[in-house]
């Protein structure tokens, strides 16, 4: 189990969050990022890393991918520290006022305070409307993400999708499992065409079978998955023996445990107070998309602006005796932790 | 000054409520949906980029052709029908009076 300590937890590892690491550094305000995807940047990473964004403060345009990198080089001086891959489970809190923050996977991060900034929530995968999918989760043959590959080493296996994850996996497993299978509903890909152009070369190959115009509409097995039965378009079924299936869709933002936190919410969202965006647990704030007040912008920029205020409503939280005056940065320059 | 266009979202079979709004906004019909308090993430903002406003068309005038980006993006769903459209991608002109609409399952 992974015991970690740290002034702010903050929860998210997107634009927001990785700002409020840079705001927090100014107090000499230790940061821990968690984050339930495995790479920094929240949406911006996830869904948009090439769109251009037009309304960040100097940069006429900047790519999105552009922008978490220039925001981690920002708060580099504050040595933050990250648990990535993890969504975070619950809290409790200590006698002393600190918190435990738990993943899912069992990581603990002792701090101070929380700083929630989870944008839409975690991002999970969206899964297709099979019955009796969810029966066959959790290692017994349906998988929504390749965590290990070897798990599918000389399988047979069917993936189904369309987009980048499909057809990569789809390349990458090709060398390592016993038969593949990539089903697709349509006839072409919005992956990357270089990459549409290597699985139409694996499958003449015939490394890989290819089903195009076609749904997995059913899972079978007893216990664990043994066959799927892919649907034609034309309503024409086939039953494939297989050893898992990998439906690999995307994916779609949850709330996700937060909602069962006991904060004040409204519509999805937790409520704060602008004074500092507390919520309505003391040591714990909300920032982002993911809070909600009257006036409430769903703006990266806004998000900038509520980091800083946070995080000042954090040291006097962590510290309430403790006078702070404001720095500047062209004054006094970035400090360091 | 230009009437609101309306139309109707199926929440269940046979039961249908009718939304409005300015077409002398340049709204989308996503924009509309979320203002009138359908619970539409359009996590992306609007981009065709992440599905989340996928609805289907049941009925109503004619629409536009979808452009490649939102049919590639629809066909990466795990579920499309005929009538699937992106609520993000459809603009909100007099020509939309009178559509019937049903937003589509959050996990497709």
């Amino acid at each position: 189990m992974n015991s970690i300590s740290t002034d702010i937890c903050i929860i998210g590892a997107g634009p927001v969050g990785l700002f409020a690491v840079f705001e927090a550094g100014l107090l000499k305000l230790r940061c821990h990022v968690v984050d339930a995807l495995p790479q920094v940047g929240g949406q911006l990473s996830e869904i948009y890393p090439k769109k251009p964004i037009y309304d960040i403060p100097g940069f006429p345009d900047i790519l999105a991918g552009d922008l978490v990198n220039n925001l981690m080089r920002q708060i580099e001086p504050f040595h933050p520290t990250f648990t990535l891959g993890e969504r975070v489970e619950g809290y409790r809190k200590l006698d002393d006022g600190s918190f435990v923050v738990t993943t899912i996977d069992g990581t603990e991060i002792n701090c101070k305070a929380i700083a929630i900034a989870g944008g839409l929530g975690s991002f999970e995968p969206r899964k297709p409307a099979i019955e009796q999918l969810d029966s066959f989760e959790q290692g017994k043959g349906v998988y929504y993400m390749v965590r290990d590959p070897e798990t599918f080493r000389d399988q047979r296996l069917v993936i189904a999708g369309g987009g980048d994850s499909a057809l990569d996996w789809t390349i990458f497993l090709a060398n390592l499992a016993k038969e593949v299978t990539l089903v697709h509903r349509g006839t072409t890909f919005r992956g990357a065409a270089d990459s549409a152009e290597k699985v139409k070369a694996l499958h003449e190959a015939g490394k890989v079978n290819l089903v195009l115009s076609s749904n997995v509409t059913h899972v079978h097995g007893n216990g664990q998955l043994h066959s799927v039965t892919i649907t034609a378009n034309d309503g024409t079924a086939t039953e494939l023996p297989v050893d898992s299936f990998i439906p690999l869709f995307g994916l779609t933002p949850k709330l996700g445990p937060i909602e069962d936190w006991g904060l004040d919410l409204e519509d999805n969202a937790v409520k704060v107070n602008t004074l500092d965006y507390s919520t309505s647990e003391p040591g714990i704030f909300a920032i982002g998309d993911i809070n909600t007040y009257p006036g409430k912008l769903k703006l990266i920029l806004c998000g900038f602006h509520e980091a800083a205020l946070m995080c000042q409503g954090a040291f006097k939280h962590i510290f309430p005796d403790k006078k702070y005056t404001l720095k500047y940065t062209t004054v006094n320059g970035v400090p360091t932790l | 000054m230009t009437e609101d266009v309306r139309v109707y979202v199926e929440e269940a079979p046979g039961q249908r409520t009718e939304v409005s709004g300015p077409t002398d906004m340049g709204l989308s019909l996503m924009e509309l949906l979320k203002a009138s308090g359908y619970d539409i993430q359009a996590t992306c903002g609007g981009m065709a980029l992440c599905g989340t406003c996928h609805i289907e068309v049941l009925a109503g005038p004619a629409l536009d052709e979808p452009s490649d980006d939102e049919l590639a993006m629809l066909e990466s769903l795990p579920v499309m029908s005929q009538g699937s459209r992106l609520s993000c991608q459809i603009r909100l002109t007099e020509r939309l009076d009178g559509l019937v609409l049903r937003l589509m399952p959050q996990n497709t």
